[in-house]
């Protein structure tokens, strides 16, 4: 019904939006990046994780319309279509919510590798939103993966912990422990990046940040007013007003789909007088 | 869109006002039920497709069910598929 390209097969790639910290914008990267998949066309399904703190739906806008959840079907108590919440935006996107009532110990390694396996016969991409913490719920969003998103922020402790991620990655995921000749490419996304205090010296700079961690750079994407506006009225923040960090996840997108995007410095520039009289050009 | 300056300005304390309604809304559900969303959903769409088979040939694929919460109301629509009628065993009725 939805997939009008019928001969291809799904592609069936699954990416992992894992941190290690918590507030870096996992979920909201999460949202913005299936969005920006879907609108390019590409049947997405994106994965709430994070069992007892369920939070995708909010940001998805989709709160009001959960019925069954990834646990129910883990269980068996739903199937997988009955959980699936299509976006009222977008015919290619759906969502996947968690349970907000069961603990993480009710997702079992079987039951994730079952419902991933499913959606891989329907889907291109399948986006697994990590909870923080390396336990059992971010252990499992990551297991499978074919690519991992690291995000990080430019700051100490969000570093730290994503060199500790990028490290399970490499060694306790399936692609790992079975040798596959690939093994989980991992890429970081820089997050509430800050150029105005990067010039003061305040924040360190991307460079800095990827001469420490040593993988590749997905994007980057500025601090925002537009993030908390986009939570708010329950948007990806792609699909909500133009904004610069929007525009730096349409990059890190297409980077994802495999195109050469230059990498830029998005920064929300605050339109000046003049600018506000005759309008900006964005 | 010539005025965005403006008009991203005023629409902002509406944005919070949504965050606010939203989560009211969301809370209010998940408190009352004692922090429990409906666990009978999955038995109850048992039942539902246990009784419906006593007159009709579905399958589980063809019982769908969707809940949509809003300020006033919830609802909980419940889609049966029927089979063709062919298929179809005669109702008893």
């Amino acid at each position: 019904m939805t997939t009008q390209l019928k001969d291809k097969p799904p592609l069936g790639k699954i990416i992992v939006i894992t941190s290690g910290k918590g507030g870096v914008g996992k979920t909201t990267s999460a949202a913005a990046i299936s969005a920006g998949l879907a609108k390019l066309g590409h049947k997405t399904v994106v994965i709430d994780f994070d069992v007892g703190l369920r939070n995708l739906d909010m940001i998805m806008g989709c709160e009001r319309r959960v019925v069954f959840d990834f646990i129910n079907v883990i269980q068996g108590d739903a199937r997988l279509k009955q959980a699936l919440i299509k976006d009222k935006r977008l015919e290619t996107l759906f969502v996947l919510p968690t349970s907000q009532t069961r603990d993480k110990d009710a997702l079992t390694k079987e039951g994730v590798e079952a419902v991933l396996n499913e959606l891989k016969e329907e889907f291109d991409y399948i986006i697994c939103d990590s909870p923080a913490g390396i336990e059992r719920g971010a252990q499992l969003a990551m297991y499978f993966a074919d690519e991992a998103v690291v995000v990080t922020n430019p700051e100490v402790s969000s570093v730290r912990d994503s060199d500790r991620v990028l490290g399970l990655l490499a060694s306790k995921t399936h692609r790992a422990e079975k040798g596959a000749s690939e093994p989980v490419r991992p890429r970081v996304l820089i997050t509430r990046h800050d150029q105005g205090r990067i010039d003061k010296g305040e924040m360190m700079t991307v460079e800095d940040v990827l001469e420490i961690l040593a993988v590749p750079l997905l994007g980057i994407v500025p601090e925002s007013q537009a993030v908390l506006r986009a939570s708010n009225v329950g948007v990806p923040v792609i699909l909500d007003e133009p904004s610069a960090a929007g525009k730096a996840y349409e990059d890190a997108v297409a980077r994802l789909t495999g195109e050469d995007v230059e990498m830029k410095i998005e920064s929300e520039k605050r339109p000046g007088f003049i600018q506000r009289i005759f309008g900006r050009s964005a | 869109m010539s005025l965005f300056g403006f008009s991203l300005k005023a629409r902002r304390p509406k944005s919070a006002q949504t965050a606010k309604d939203r989560l009211q809304l969301l809370l209010a559900h998940e408190r009352s039920a004692g922090s429990e969303t409906p666990d009978y959903l999955p038995q109850l769409q048992y039942d539902l497709i246990a009784v419906i088979r006593k007159y009709m040939n579905v399958s589980d694929d063809d019982v769908e069910i969707k809940m949509e919460r809003d300020d006033d109301v919830s609802s909980l629509e419940i889609n049966i598929e029927m089979p063709a009628t062919s298929k179809a065993r005669p109702a008893k009725r």
